[in-house]
This record gives C-alpha cells, structure tokens and sequence, in this order.
C-alpha cells in the first residue's frame, strides 16, 4: 500500500475541509470499493478523509412524503428499514441482492452511489484502459467481457456496467442527491448523477472535486403501486448483475396506469427505461405487452465480443419482473 | 480385528483438530512470525512471452524498510531439482526463480522485494520498473496447437482395431468436449516462511507433501535433506495445488538465506492464477460404436491439453476410459501443446475429472442415439475385468451403486422426452453418470507411543489437508490399542516424522492407516515385553499370553495392568512402535466406483440453470470415518457443480493473461447454489487392498458430475453443451452476434 495522510471529519463541513481539492484525495466510508482498489494500487490517494465519525446515519421522512437517507446509512440498516421496506420494496430487494452480508454490513449508502466499475481490465493496474489511464485506449472491448460490461450507454472508449444494484432501484423510484461542498449545499437529480463514459470514462459522476454525497432523498412513493427487483447470474448469490430489473407498478385492475422501469447489468450507468414505461403506460397487462415494451429498452444495445446474451437476458428481467408484480 | 461390534474404525468421530481451527490456534504456513521476519512480495511480469530487457529497483530500492531485492541478475545460483516421483523430489516447475531473464507466462515471478513489513515490501515492490521485450503470446489450446503441434503424452492405451470396429458397427457418435482451466483457489494462499541455523533449514510452508518438499528443497540447495525441516501441520486446503513445491517458496528459501534472517512470502490470490499450478485445458474427441444390441464396441478418447513452455504436464483425461467399460476395441492417446501459461499441476481427481465430463456425456449421446436408457446403457456395458490390465477389479460394486442410486433418485419417474418434464415455469432434467478413480496406496513409515501418562502418540510426516487424517490416525491408534480418541495426540505435517506420502491421489488413508496400525502392534509388542520382563507387571508370563484390553493388558486369569502402570513399573517413559508398509501390489486392479444422480431446474423465461437435487453412490471400499467421508463426497459435488456451471480461468486471447483472477470474478458454487445431495457409502470392505478395506475418498466424488450435469440439462433443454461450464448464455436462443469490434 502506498503512504498518504490521514484525516477524520466529523462533519461533512469539516469533511470538506479536511479534503481540500489540489491534491488525489478520497473520502473513506465503509471501505470496500476503496481499500480494496487502493491494495490494487489502482487508487492511489495522497489522503484519505475518513468519514466514519460523520452523523449521516439517520434515516427520515419528510413533510412531503420522501424519504431522506443519510450517505453513512449502511446498506444492510437501508435494507431492513421498515419504511423501505413497506414503501419502496424494490430498494430493499435491491440492496439484500447485492454484495455478501459482510460487505452490506460495512457498505454505505454514498459508497454504493460511488462504487467504482468491476471491469478486471480497470482492476489489474496493467491493462489498456482509459478509466485509469485517460487515453491508453480499452482493453475490455475485444477482450474478456461476458460478465461486468454492457451493451447500453457504451462507447469506443468504455464499455464497464455501472455495478450498483442500490443505484438502479433508486433510478426507478427517482432521486436527488444532497451535497455538501466548499461553496455550500446543492443538489443534483439521481439521473443527472452518474455519467456516460462517452471520450472521458474517467470522469464518472457530477460530483465536483472534494464535494461530499451527504443524503439521498427518493422521491415519495407511487399511490398503491408494487414493485421488485430482480438480479439474473451465474450463480444465486455474491455476484454482480448480468442483468437485472428494477419494476414499479400502479394498476387499476388489470391496466397499467403507472410504470417506471430500470436496468443493471446491462448499462453503462443505472438504466433507467422511459420508452418501455411509455409502452406499458395505459395498456392491460399481458405478456405479450411485456416482451413488446422491453424489446424497446434495447432498440440501440451494442453486443461486443462475449456479451451479445445481455439483450435477451435484459429484456427477460424486465418481462418476468413484471409478470409477477401483475400477477393477480 | 476391525470387525468388532461398534468398532471406532467407521464411526462418525468428530475431527480432532476442530476445536484448534475453531479457535484459530491451528498454525498455518504465514501465521508463523519468528522473531526479526522480514517480509517478501513478489514483481510478476505483465506479460506473457519475452524477455526482461531492463530491470531497475532504483526507486525501489529507496522505499522505506527495503532490505534487498533479488531479480535474474542479483539472485543465489541453485540447482534444478531431478524432479522425479520416483525419488521424491518432484516439482511441477523445473525452473528455478529468476533463472534467467526470460518470461514464460504472465505473472511470473520477475522480482522479490524483501522488506521490514508487508506493506513496505509491497509498496517498494510496486516501484520496481520491469520493461520486456515481448513476444507473440500463444494464449490457449487453440492458438498452441496452431503455434506449436502437440507433443506425444503418456498414459496411452490400445487394445483390438477401433478404426475398423467403428468403421463396420451398427451406430456411432463422434464428438469433441472441451473444458477449461479451472484455478485450484483453496482459501489459504500459498505461503513459505523460512529460516536458516548454521546451514539448516527450517521452512513453514502451505504443502501437501513435506517430505517430497524437503527432498525438492534438498537437490535445489544441494545439501542433504537431513539438514532441512519441513512444516505443514495445517493446510487450508490444497486441491493439488500444494502437492509440489512452486517458484515462491524456493525464493523464499533462498532470501532467508542471503540475508541471514527469517523471510516470509504469501502468493497474493492474483498470483495463485498463475504461479502455482491449475487443470490446464483440454480437448477431447471421443468416438464410441455400439452392435446391434447396444454393446460397445470401439471406444477412441483422444485428449490434448495445455501445458507450460517450461515442463510437460499432461492431463490424463482417458485414464478412466481404459478400464470403466467392456470394449473389445480402445484407444486412449493423451497429448500436450505449449502455451503461455504457467505449469498446470494435478488438481482434484486429475484426467478423471475434465476426462468424464468427456466420456460419460459421450456415453449419454451413445445411448440417446441408439434409443436405450442411458442407466440400461451403463448396466449393459460396465466392465466386469480391468481389460486394460487384464486383472480382475479387486472389489466393484458399482452395477449395485448404480442401482441404488437410481432407486433413491426415482429414475423410473424419468420422461426420456426432452423438456417433457415440467414444474410450474421450470424444465426439469434427470441425467446421470458414473464416477471412478483408481485406488492408490504408497510405502509409509509412521511410529506409535504409548506413554506412561496412559496416552498414545502418533506421529507421521504426511499431512492432514482439511480431510480428517489427524482423525483416522487416532481412530487406528485407538482401535488397535483400545485407548480413547481424547487419549491420543497426533502428529502429522513435519518432515522430521516417519516418512509419510503425499497427501494427493486419495490414497492417504489406504497408506497412512496400515502403516499406523502396525507401529501401535509393535508398541503393544514392546508394551508385552515390559509386561513380561523381570520387574513387570506379568513378569515371567509370556507375551502371547497376554491379550489388549481396556487399555491395558489382560492374562487369562483376568488379571489386568494398565499401560500407564506397566511403564511406571519398569520406569518406561514409553513403548514405541515403527512400522513400514510398502504400496499396493499388483494383483488387482484397485478402484473406486461410484455414480451421480442428477436433477437440474432450466427456467427459460429468465434463462436459470440451477442444480436442484443429487444423489450419488460411492463404492470406496470400507468407511473409516462416516462424517468425514460424507463430508468429502458432499464436497467433491459441490466442486462438480462449479466445474459444471461456473468455473474457468478466462485468459484474454490477445495476450495470455488470466483476466477473472480473484474470489469475485472467478466463479465458484456459494451455498445459495447448494442442491440437496444426499449420499449413499457402500461401505464393501476391500480387504485385498489393506488390512483395513479402504480406499480413499478425496477425489471420485468431483468425476463424472460435470457430465451428470450436462446431461440432465440435455434432458431439460435438449442442447448437448460440450463445453464447460455450462453458463446460461450457451442455453439461450437467438444470442445476438458482436455488432461492433
Ligand atoms: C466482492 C464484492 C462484491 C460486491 N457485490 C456487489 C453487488 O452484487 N451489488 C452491488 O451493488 N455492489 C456490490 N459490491 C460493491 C459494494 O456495494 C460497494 O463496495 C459499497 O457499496 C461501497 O460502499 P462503501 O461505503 O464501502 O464505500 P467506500 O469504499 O468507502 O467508498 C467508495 C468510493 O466512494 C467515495 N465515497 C464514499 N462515501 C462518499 C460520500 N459520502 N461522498 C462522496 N464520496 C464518497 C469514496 O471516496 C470512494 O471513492 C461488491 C463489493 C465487493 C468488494
Ligand atoms: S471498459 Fe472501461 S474500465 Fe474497462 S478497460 Fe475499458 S475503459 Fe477501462
């Protein structure tokens, strides 16, 4: 491991402070994207702002009915917490899909937002690849990428999936993230936040440099509405997405009056699916309408070399998610 | 004398060496921090082919707490190992660390930062500035056997004229399998701590074999083994991959020495990818005839595996082939090709393992393609002789295995209809197969004490590798001396011990269990000779006179002395016992037999592959340990299933490197995957083949699973995959092809 500083914060002012923003410094929340690519080599911080002592742990509802979620929230109190999991079940569903229970006991809710790609290529510290090495070029594409690279949202410069599970049930619901800053608080749409990989895949989000994730606020809850989340791997636990789907529903009967739809596994960034929500908008539920819909979230899908299986698997997260959610 | 009602040997005795590893007392290889430890990590060459064209550890060499760096041009000079298995000095690498400049696969060892501290050594290790003249890599079976050709193997076989067999028979497969590089990736890293004392040796390493270590270790310092210790009284398992001794702990070795002082390694897991060993590649075509009457009559299995630039591995994938069914007309050829990759090495069940995945699906496709049962199919054509050794089987009760377990799995219930067999979104699938291994047992040393205090003392260098071998040897000691399991210590895991084998192949407990139950005979015998002596408790009796019982000895008047006050008589401190015991004869042809029952759920609305149900019967001789042996077999089918679904080390084709190289992205079963397996132990005494009727267990259970596997998913699905692992995306309809590079 490299030598760098160490702080600790006790709050997200002093946070801030303490992270200044001339020199490679990262906040240090539960550790297990950090340290991990820090032993890696691969993140290479001169100071680590430790975060831990900060109280941003609190989870509370807001006169206007959303939810307001402390970034130092683990994801297994996030998970179990009885108004996520009565209101937004697909968050819960999202957050236990994720990860071993070790990790969600030490993972927070800000990490996860800022939890970096699973793209070995990124991780070897050797590799062509632009994340790590703007303008060395990516090694993914051509290479091994069955399993943690996407066929949405992709570029000639990356093509690494966003790997949350938490992200992607937080994209469905809809989000703002509050951020603490050098000049001050400010907020940013959840769907504003992560970025394209576009020619700059090395800038992934629109955090500005030392700027501290202090809440995410998910918007109220749909009147009456189901939702789910389902994870399709390899194998049934510990693994990231291949594809998975997070679905909320309002019905009136057996119509469709309300429906918002989102993707992991297969895109760039927490996918969220606006044309197969306007499919299903106002339509009666029916199998048929689900494969219709989800056939639209891959209108522009890219197969690369070893990951072309994402398009039908996608389509078939949606499809089944949303076949039981409709079920009677 | 193990037929006693309620014998120890057999019973279900709980793993003495449990409460230590509970309680994290248990000693492994890098938990040993002698006083001034300085720490080793290694520079791995990042690429695959080529040579080092410059190496500099000037920044490096500045870090804090740097001690040395060795490197091609700044390393002792040793001497290659003979390696021979014959002579106990076998490793799977013959070249030495730093040798030369050159680069034979990628993360080899290039550099050895020693440090004061761990992070410090690794921190500096990362400073060290490698720059290569590369070559093409060749990066997988395919591109060597272009590249290079193949190489003849060994372990070959030919009887009668297949090619003409199969030219004139009534039906025919032809078919070619491949299965990929699986990594052993036991929990514990490999890891050496070593130190030197006036010329001797002492080094702490994570092995499967200390004295074959010691041995290796011996030739590479050229000094006699005597002055080398090898310790390994745990090993969180090894799979094969701790049988031989890798590049790392001779750098070890060889840095302590250079620098006076204890030095310590551990492989970091993205190295245990590449640097110590895994199950190479193969490429397996298998062409089977069958007569009118569903007989076979020409078997071919040729196999091509990879293996390094620097040694000849081969994979005997037709090893089973010879011998598990009757055929008149049979060729088993193994070859190799070169490739970029590290030494491949055994790993559970070598050549059976990817070798049945082959033979029993190509067993399933004869019998789909002359419309019989495919159990009817087996039953009709399992060998009743070993036709390649021409001898009969020593003991072979697989037709009952196989029938016992079809019963206990509902066979009968099976639709041989593909996707005919349906449960609410799911396809079920049934498929089967048989497993097999041969039964091996090697010469053994070992000594027994009892001692004053009443206790015993048994001590052998072979190694208990997670398995329960510390537990067997109590339970021989206790069955043969009566005294009780929590009376007894065990040793194992130093090379200082009576030499004991290699813990591989399944056979430690058909070795090490004979040799154990003689030396505590001859510790009675010495025990009876105290008795008896002047002074002793039965003193002028004779010693045949004197019969073990309840801890003691017993005359026939029913007067009884315990051991502990037979030696107090006399003084004794204890009696000991040796014995030696050679390996298996040759009049048998010694095996284990077994089959699996297999039933797999396919979702394909959502494209889910799950194993859901086993049941496997296994025919390995007597049981010694009803928990353990379970325990084993359970294991074994849950490293069956990874190598069906998931596993593969996937090398980038551009450049031979192992990308998937850590616990996340190397897929292996975790419980969710876990089906319900249920095991049934024959428990036939095979008395031809040791004192005690067993054959060793370690290894059978993973053969013949992957093609199980396979089947039931052609049962469900009616796609044959050929190739492992079986992911869901090889099940899937209409895959989009690459659109963009
Ligand atoms: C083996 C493994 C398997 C995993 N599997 C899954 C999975 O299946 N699904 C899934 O969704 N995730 C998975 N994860 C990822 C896991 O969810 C993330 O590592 C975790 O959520 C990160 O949270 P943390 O608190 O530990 O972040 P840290 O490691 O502490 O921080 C991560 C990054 O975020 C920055 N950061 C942290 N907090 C803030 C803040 N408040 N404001 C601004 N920046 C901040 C840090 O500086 C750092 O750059 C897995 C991780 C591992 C190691
Ligand atoms: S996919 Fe992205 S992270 Fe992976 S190698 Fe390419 S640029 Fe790097």
């Amino acid at each position: 491991m490299r030598h760098f500083d160490y702080a600790r914060a006790e709050s997200a002012q002093q946070a801030v402070a303490a992270h200044g923003s001339d020199r490679e410094v990262s906040f240090l929340a539960g550790g297990t994207t950090l340290l991990d690519l820090v032993k890696l080599d691969v993140m290479q911080p001169d100071k680590i702002v430790d975060i831990n002592g900060v109280s941003l742990d609190e989870i509370e509802r807001l006169d206007d009915g959303r939810l307001r979620i402390g970034a130092m929230v683990t994801n297994t109190a996030l998970a179990r917490d009885r108004r996520v999991v009565e209101d937004y079940a697909v968050l819960s569903q999202a957050l236990l899909a994720g990860a071993s229970t070790q990790l969600r006991n030490k993972a927070t809710t800000g990490g996860n937002v800022m939890q970096r790609v699973r793209c070995p290529y990124f991780r070897d510290g050797v590799s062509d690849c632009n994340k790590r090495e703007p303008g060395s070029g990516c090694a993914a594409i051509g290479g091994v990428n069955r399993t943690v690279h996407a066929v949405l949202g992709t570029s000639d410069d990356c093509i690494a999936t966003h790997p949350s599970d938490m992200c992607v049930a937080m994209i469905a619901i809809g989000a703002t993230i509050e951020v603490q800053g050098p000049e001050g608080v400010r907020e940013i749409d959840f769907a504003d936040f992560h970025l394209l990989p576009g020619d700059t895949p090395a800038r992934e989000h629109a955090l500005e440099p030392g700027e501290l994730i202090t809440h995410v606020v998910l918007d109220a809850p749909l009147d009456g509405s189901r939702s789910g989340y389902l994870k399709l791997r390899d194998r049934q636990s510990y693994q990231f997405a291949l594809a998975s789907s997070a679905v909320i529903v309002q019905m009136d009967g057996n119509t469709i009056t309300d429906a918002r739809v989102a993707m992991g596994g297969v895109g760039t960034k927490p996918w969220r699916a606006p044309e197969v929500e306007a499919a299903l908008k106002g339509k009666s539920a029916s199998e048929r309408l689900f494969a219709e819909a989800a056939k639209l979230a891959f209108e522009n899908a890219i197969a690369y070399s070893q990951n072309g299986y994402k398009i039908p698997l996608g389509q078939q997260a949606i499809v089944r998610n949303l076949s039981d959610l409709t079920a009677a | 004398m193990s037929d006693k009602p309620q014998s120890i040997i057999g019973a279900g005795v709980p793993r003495i060496d449990g409460p230590d590893k509970l309680s994290g007392r248990a000693n492994y290889a890098a938990d040993n921090l002698p006083p001034n430890l300085a720490y080793g990590y290694g520079v791995f060459s990042t690429i695959a082919s080529g040579k080092i064209s410059q190496l500099s550890v000037d920044e490096a060499r500045q870090m804090p707490g740097v001690i040395d760096i060795f490197h091609h041009s700044h390393f002792p000079s040793l001497y290659r190992t003979p390696s021979s298995f014959a002579q106990g000095n076998k490793v799977e690498e013959t070249r030495l660390p730093f040798e030369d400049e050159r680069v034979y696969y990628d993360g080899q060892f290039v550099a050895l930062v020693v440090a004061d501290t761990f992070e410090n050594a690794r921190a500096a290790a990362r400073r060290v500035k490698v720059t290569y003249a590369a070559d093409k890599a060749v990066a997988n079976l395919d591109q060597g056997v272009e590249a290079n050709g193949t190489q003849a193997g060994s372990g070959n076989h030919d009887r009668g004229d297949a090619a003409s067999a199969f030219d004139s028979a009534a039906a025919t497969i032809d078919a070619t399998y491949r299965t990929p590089v699986e990594t052993h990736n036991p929990m514990e890293m490999h890891a050496s701590t070593a130190w030197w004392d006036n010329g001797d040796l002492t080094i702490f390493d994570a092995s499967q074999g200390v004295v074959v270590a010691r041995n290796a270790l011996a030739k590479i310092f050229a000094i006699p083994p005597e002055r080398i210790t090898v310790h390994a009284p745990y090993i969180g398992s090894g799979f094969g991959s701790k049988l031989w001794t890798w590049p790392h702990a001779i750098a070890t070795a060889a840095a302590s020495r250079e620098l006076g002082r204890p030095v310590q390694l551990v492989v970091p897991r993205q190295q245990m990818f590449t640097t110590t060993g895994h199950r190479p590649e193969t490429r397996q075509r298998l062409r089977l005839a069958t007569d009118d009457n569903g007989r076979l009559v020409s078997l071919r299995h040729e196999s091509i595996n990879t293996t390094s630039y620097t040694d000849q591995y081969v994979e005997t994938c037709g090893s089973v082939t010879k011998s598990l069914y009757h055929c008149p007309n049979l060729t088993v050829s193994h070859e190799t090709t070169q490739v970029n990759r590290g030494t491949p090495t055994s790993m559970r069940a070598p050549g059976a393992a990817p070798g049945l995945f082959a033979l029993e699906s190509a067993i399933d496709e004869m019998a789909d393609a002359v419309g019989i049962d495919p159990v009817q199919f087996r039953l009709d054509n399992y060998a009743e002789r070993d036709e390649s050794k021409d001898l009969p089987f020593s003991s072979n009760h697989i037709v009952e295995a196989t029938k016992r377990a079809a019963d206990r799995f509902g066979w009968a219930d099976r639709k041989p209809e593909v996707g005919s067999m349906k449960e609410g979104r799911e396809i079920v699938g049934y498929g089967m197969a048989a497993c097999n291994w041969e039964a091996l047992k090697m010469a053994c040393d070992a000594r027994v004490s009892i001692r004053a205090d009443g206790t015993a003392f048994a001590s052998c260098a072979t190694q208990d590798i997670g398995t329960g071998t510390y537990t067997i040897v109590a339970q021989a000691v206790s069955d043969v001396t009566g005294i009780p399991i929590d009376r007894i210590t065990v040793k194992l895991g130093d090379s200082s011990y009576p030499d004991g084998p290699v813990s591989g192949g399944s056979w430690a407990t058909a070795t090490t269990l004979p040799a154990i139950a003689g030396a505590a005979r001859n510790a009675l015998d010495e025990m009876k000779r105290y008795a008896t002596g002047s002074n002793g408790a039965f003193a002028g009796a004779s010693s045949d006179d004197l019969e073990v019982a309840d801890g003691g000895l017993r005359n026939a008047d029913g007067k009884q002395v315990s051991f502990a006050d037979i030696l107090q008589a006399g003084r004794y401190g204890s009696a000991d016992g040796e014995a030696h015991t050679e390996g298996a004869d040759s009049k048998y042809s010694y095996r284990s037999f077994g089959a699996h029952f297999v039933e797999v759920r396919w979702d394909p609305g959502i494209s889910r592959l799950r194993v859901a149900r086993v049941v496997s019967a296994i025919d390995v001789g007597r049981v010694i340990n009803e928990t353990t042996a379970r325990n084993q077999v359970e294991g074994a089918v849950v490293m069956g299933i990874g190598m069906g679904l998931f596993e593969a080390t996937e090398y980038d084709e551009r450049n031979a490197r192992p990308v998937n190289n850590d616990y996340a992205e190397y897929v292996v079963p975790v419980h969710a995957d876990q089906p319900e397996i249920d095991v049934i132990l024959l428990d036939y005494p095979d008395l031809a083949f040791n004192e005690y009727g067993a054959r060793g267990i370690g290894e059978i259970g993973v053969t013949g699973l992957a093609a199980a596997v396979a089947n039931a998913v052609h049962h469900a699905t009616g796609k044959r995959i050929r190739e492992l692992p079986i992911t869901l995306d090889k099940l899937m309809d209409d895959v989009p092809q690459v659109r963009s590079a």
